[in-house]
């Protein structure tokens, strides 16, 4: 056209990256849409069914309840590990070789791989002989995680707080190394209090890094999986079946291939439009 | 209003970052810090704040000692390089933000932040955020912030440095109108021989974290007191050449004579010249001509800037008009000779041009 080179070759480059990310993403994504409006009886036949799992999902006492532990260990944790971690990075120095120390001690935890996590704790809340278990019965608290469910989300939160801090402590403390000197002189100038330099220019200027953190958390906290699931199972009861704990039940437990397909898709839905939610809410002031 | 330092010093973990410093600031003129990076500006200054204790010496403000006193307590104002506001508050919050904290009633404070802004151009943006003005926008505003309470001392960091020309040219002009008429200290650190000369005042040159002149901007640049001086209000750099005097002539690189100014007294000098008293085109015929090679020539604005080796010495040439020259080429250099500086071997002057004596004492 118009004496444009057309270079047929660059579909050699293209086609393996379309190859991948079909496979790793649109085929699951179709085939899981294909089970969620379909019914089966085993021998490989379906049934078309509409929107019937969708409804039958969406009014389930089992998923509503699933969804309210999932809503409330996700904002528990994030109740707990932004402030924490704030908090934690304010604390660290900012110069000299203990800089290194603490950025070391706190990216440890993130190093370990989830079900080693879910292992460690397991094993260290155990009532009779793990120390976090033994030592809390030793101190005179009726403590077991495998029975009480007020000690079992204790534990999974608590998991999670040692786990995933860190996070939201290095993001704020490259947020807080990355505001020159010359504001924190200014203020003293002004007179400022610590809390004024706090709320008027170590948290603006953190804004952003936080924005990640939080949605990072936020994403990570809702599909959890791993680490629960080694520590509980789910338990006691149901008690900490959270939503991804409660579909691979549903999925691989059950094998009803329709219900948790249209779970699945119902589960990414809401991930993704809070996920929106809280972007949006959280940089509107930079767009005004 | 008077600031006077004695014997002021710091020493930061076996660096020395000041060297005992004296040096007394009258109020109501422009006191300009003129030094390269690093040469202790900063901290010269956050010494005078209070922001940082004295290794050594002490700190009078009106003839009462300050030395101690935390800058919270001292009315002090400061503007930086890097434009810094408070990014969360509007610019009407910022200017009033010192205003707050002196607890002012709301009417005054109103009063003032617009009569501030008014004077700074700014009334029109009260209401944005720092991240939605310009730099020049941003560095006004934080100007503001300092000139709204009637502070004793006003710092200045290299104000102008971050902005582009036309800003920092505009914005210049404006400073003495806004800082200069005031019955405070001001004091304003640039790197810019320039900017030290249009703002006037006194001017102090800094150079590895001693001061090695001070007094009125005009006779620093004229009469620099040593060579170290004169290096510093020079840009670009001053072109130097190790010459010996010998019964009223001087003599460079054995061959190469000229009359030695009246008074010179004989035995080897370091010869000092501007860059715009060199010239590869021969302006009048007292010049001496120096033989030399190009190494690279620059063009900056109207200004051409070529640099020499001349008998192994890299010489500068700063001449009006953009000029065409070959890297690498021969070339002669006309010197003005009438214009040179002489210091003794061990760096004091020993002689300014246009019959200027070193005073005594200063």
């Amino acid at each position: 056209m118009n004496g444009k080179i057309v270079n047929q070759k660059a579909w050699f480059f293209v086609i393996p990256v379309l190859l991948l990310v079909s496979f790793n993403a649109i085929v699951p994504l179709m085939t899981v849409i294909n089970y969620s409006v379909q019914e089966t009886f085993g021998d490989n036949v379906f049934f078309w069914s509409g929107l019937t799992w969708f409804q039958e999902i969406l009014r389930s006492e089992r998923f509503h309840a699933a969804l309210t532990r999932q809503a409330i260990f996700t904002g528990a944790i994030l109740a707990i590990e932004v402030p924490l971690g704030v908090a934690i990075a304010l604390a660290m120095p900012r110069k000299g070789i203990w800089v290194s120390v603490c950025l070391v001690l706190m990216a440890l935890p993130l190093l370990i791989p989830w079900n080693v996590v879910g292992a460690m704790w397991n094993i260290f809340a155990l009532p009779n002989i793990g120390l976090l278990g033994k030592g809390l019965n030793a101190l005179g608290f009726d403590y077991n995680y495998t029975r009480q469910v007020g000690d079992a989300w204790f534990t999974l939160i608590l998991m999670d707080v040692w786990h995933w801090t860190s996070l939201v402590v290095l993001l704020a403390y490259a947020g807080l190394v990355s505001i020159p000197d010359a504001y924190y002189q200014a203020a003293r100038i002004d007179g400022a209090s610590r809390w004024a330099v706090f709320r008027h220019i170590q948290l603006p200027k953190m804004r952003r890094v936080l924005t990640i953190a939080i949605l990072l958390r936020f994403m990570d906290s809702f599909n959890i999986y791993t680490e629960p699931v080694v520590l509980t199972g789910g338990g006691p009861g149901n008690a900490t079946t959270l939503l991804s704990i409660d579909l691979v039940k549903i999925a691989l437990g059950q094998f009803d291939l329709g219900p948790a397909a249209a779970m699945s898709l119902i589960y990414f839905l809401i991930i993704l439009a809070l996920s929106w939610i809280f972007y949006a809410v959280m940089t509107r002031n930079e767009e005004q | 209003m008077t600031l006077e330092l004695k014997q002021i010093g710091k020493t930061v973990g076996g660096d020395t970052h000041i060297y005992p410093t004296d040096l007394v600031l009258e109020p109501g003129r422009f006191n300009i810090l003129l030094g390269t990076t690093l040469a202790g500006k900063t901290t010269l200054m956050t010494l005078m704040a209070g922001l940082e204790k004295p290794g050594s010496g002490q700190i009078f403000f009106n003839g009462r000692n300050v030395t101690g006193q935390p800058v919270q307590k001292r009315n002090v104002s400061m503007v930086y390089q890097q434009f810094i506001n408070y990014p969360s508050f509007t610019v009407y919050e910022n200017i009033a933000s010192p205003l707050r904290v002196a607890r002012l009633p709301e009417p005054e404070v109103r009063a003032r932040v617009e009569r501030i802004a008014e004077l700074l151009r700014i009334s029109g943006l009260l209401e944005r955020r720092p991240d939605e003005l310009s730099g020049g926008q941003q560095q006004r505003c934080a100007m503001a912030r300092a000139l709204v309470k009637d502070s004793d001392l006003i710092l200045l960091d290299e104000p102008l440095a971050n902005l582009d020309f036309k800003l920092r040219e505009e914005l210049r002009e404006e400073l003495p109108r806004l800082f200069a008429e005031r019955d405070r200290v001001i004091v304003y650190a640039t790197t810019e021989p320039t900017e030290a000369l249009l703002l006037g005042g006194f001017t102090a040159t800094m150079h590895e974290g001693r001061i090695t002149d001070f007094g009125p901007t005009g006779r620093v640049y004229r009469q620099p007191r040593d060579l170290g001086t004169a290096r510093v209000f020079s840009e670009p750099p001053l072109n130097t050449a190790e010459v010996l005097v010998l019964d009223g002539c001087c003599r460079l690189a054995g061959n190469l004579t000229w009359p030695a100014p009246a008074g010179l007294g004989n035995g080897p000098h370091v010869l000092g010249l501007r860059p715009h008293h060199v010239s590869p085109r021969r302006e009048q015929a007292d010049r001496v001509a120096l033989e030399s090679r190009i190494r690279v020539a620059e063009i900056a604005g109207s200004e051409s800037i070529i640099h020499f080796d001349v008998h192994g010495a890299h010489w500068i040439s700063q001449v009006h008009g953009v000029h065409p020259f070959e890297p690498g080429s021969a070339a002669v250099l006309y010197a003005d000779m009438s214009r040179a500086f002489y210091f003794t071997p061990d760096g004091k002057l020993a002689s300014a041009p246009a019959g200027h004596r070193p005073a005594g004492g200063l």
